[in-house]
């Protein structure tokens, strides 16, 4: 699938590819980030995406295609890239007994031209935790020191895997809120994660990725859109209604008897065209439910599995 | 580039040093286990104040404290080389804190060389406190040849720093590290000379214990104290050691 052009791309993958032994980890990506972006990549766990921006950070190396962060090649340049871009890894942790504190000045003391740890620190609410040892840590807090290591170089692209993974409902929120603030001061962000919710609400594009392949990108609506831009009604008639009003709609293309219920599928304006009608009808609409297909059920169709299911290491899709 | 000025490494090491300051068993076997042995020995042993050796004229020269402190200088040396220093960053590696030092401009032999740093501090720490204590407390006597004491723990040092390094360089976590790292040190210490003085040990010991860098390390310094003539072979055997396990260790150094 061609990577839609954007305006000042700062990453720009083609064609990555990475196998272990017989096993094909990333098959075939290809995407772009523009420059002020929140781009989420997504998939099951094993789909690829975690080994996807570890190449694309230079941690790993690649076996086929070409990337370019920043107009530099990662495995080449990794040294200059390390200061420009930040990132937060899942599976990494700080020494127990280090201080909040005593972590974000020293990993400030990498960088050229890092942020203030004290501001960086009040930003992210850790003012209060700053004298804390990081065993003492809550998830959330944690997650906030990591977001804040990855922050402190003052990078122009910040990779961010798996989150909100491991925290409370709370948390997640205050984290996004977080993530939100940091796009607010112009970095560019690439999300990894399998919360569809989590790249609704932050990612301007998604990129889908099932068993080491991009099997959709846009914006999550485009996305959720691939699999039918359908948008079902469901309601109980407050009088017998006659199926024959609705048919008739253009933008209605079923209507079923659910039970007491009666569903309604269609597309475009079928909500209003369906109101209007019932209305002429003299038909009162009761529990109403609109339900329009979401990210997640693109995510099921795509990749045919759940995003929550635990799935094994990714099936060789070409050997 | 800020992540290779002396500067970082200074913070780096100050980090370090803090951390290792706040593990009270660190602090413990690193810094006041040798000194206190020492001086436990020398108070309710009576073989302290009795000539080391009656055969040997040089040995006889010395009480017997005195020749057991190059031995727990060597302890000294091997309890940060083997255990402190491979455990630490072995640890670091099994909770993924070099994995996301990895990530950053820091280059990683700076952790490395900001560990060996603050493990070289304790071992100074350890070393002037066994002596201090020694001399005041338990009547160890002055080495005949200082600059040849000081040559041979400087080598001691440089050999077994390297063998712990090879242990840091791989060790998937704190408890493989532990394992390989003790195995090696009750090994050391034998051949040390800890448990039974390399002098009364069967000739077969004493020539493997030689090609061992804690042996040679005990033996070089034993002769400097009592003033015989320079340690040659050992000398050299612990520079072999260093110089083949520093770069073989870089080479195997790995972040995961």
């Amino acid at each position: 699938m061609p990577a839609p052009t954007t305006h000042d791309p700062v990453i720009r993958v083609d064609h990555l590819r990475k196998t272990y032994g017989r096993t094909v980890a990333v098959a075939d990506v290809s995407l772009t980030v523009g420059r002020g972006e929140i781009v989420g990549v997504l998939g099951r766990n094993g789909a690829g995406k975690t080994t996807t921006v570890e190449m694309i950070a230079g941690l790993r190396e690649r076996d086929g295609g070409t990337v370019s962060v920043l107009g530099l090649d990662p495995e080449r340049d990794g040294a200059a890239l390390r200061e420009r871009v930040g990132l937060q890894l899942q599976e990494s942790a700080l020494p127990a007994r280090i201080t909040v504190r005593e972590a974000v000045e020293e990993y400030a003391c990498f960088y050229d031209h890092p942020l203030d740890p004290d501001d960086l620190l009040r930003d992210l609410g850790l003012l209060d935790k700053a004298g804390t040892r990081y065993a003492a840590l809550s998830g959330g807090q944690k997650q906030r020191l990591s977001i804040a290591l990855a922050l402190v170089g003052d990078p122009e692209i910040a990779i961010l895997d798996e989150l909100t993974t491991g925290l409370d409902p709370q948390a997640r929120r205050d984290t996004w809120d977080v993530v939100e603030a940091v796009r607010r001061r112009g970095v560019t962000i690439v999300l990894v994660t399998h919360f569809m919710e989590e790249a609704e609400h932050l990612c301007d594009r998604v990129v889908l990725v099932d068993a080491g392949r991009v099997v959709a990108q846009g914006t999550p609506a485009e996305v959720a859109a691939q699999v039918g831009a359908e948008q079902t009604l469901t309601f109980r008639p407050s009088i017998p209604l006659d199926a024959h009003v609705l048919r008739v709609l253009g933008s209605v293309s079923a209507v079923e008897d659910a039970g007491a219920d009666v569903r309604v599928r269609g597309t475009g304006n079928v909500v209003q065209d369906v109101m209007v009608a019932l209305a002429d009808a003299g038909v009162r609409p009761h529990d109403l439910r609109v339900h329009r297909s979401t990210l997640e059920d693109a995510f099921v169709r795509l990749t045919g599995v759940g995003p929550e299911a635990d799935a094994p290491a990714t099936t060789p899709s070409e050997v | 580039m800020a992540a290779t000025s002396a500067r970082t490494l200074t913070r780096v090491t100050v980090v370090e040093g803090k951390l290792a300051l706040r593990d009270p068993a660190n602090v413990f076997f690193a810094l006041l286990f040798p000194p206190l042995l020492l001086t436990v020995l020398g108070l309710a042993m009576p073989w302290g104040s009795q000539p080391y050796s009656e055969d040997d004229p040089l040995l006889g020269t010395i009480n017997g404290i005195t020749g057991y402190t190059p031995i727990v200088l060597a302890l000294a040396v091997a309890t940060v080389a083997l255990s402190l220093y491979p455990t630490t960053i072995a640890t670091y590696r099994g909770q993924g804190v070099l994995r996301r030092l990895s990530t950053t401009p820091l280059p990683p032999s700076r952790l490395l060389v900001a560990q060996i740093l603050v493990n070289l501090g304790a071992l100074l720490g350890a070393a002037l406190l066994t002596l201090v204590l020694g001399v005041l407390v338990v009547e160890v006597q002055a080495p005949a040849q200082p600059l040849v004491v000081l040559l041979a723990f400087v080598l001691t040092a440089a050999a077994m720093f390297g063998l712990g390094s090879l242990i840091a360089a791989r060790a998937p976590s704190a408890g493989a590290a532990t394992g390989v790292g003790m195995t090696l040190y009750f090994v050391s210490l034998f051949f040390a000379g800890v448990w039974l003085p390399l002098p009364v040990m069967p000739d077969v010991v004493q020539q493997i214990a030689v090609w061992t860098p804690l042996g040679a390390g005990s033996q070089a310094m034993l002769d400097g104290w009592v003033g015989a003539d320079l340690p040659v072979q050992e000398l050299l055997v612990m520079a072999g050691w260093a110089v083949v396990l520093v770069p073989l260790s870089a080479r195997l150094f790995r972040w995961r």
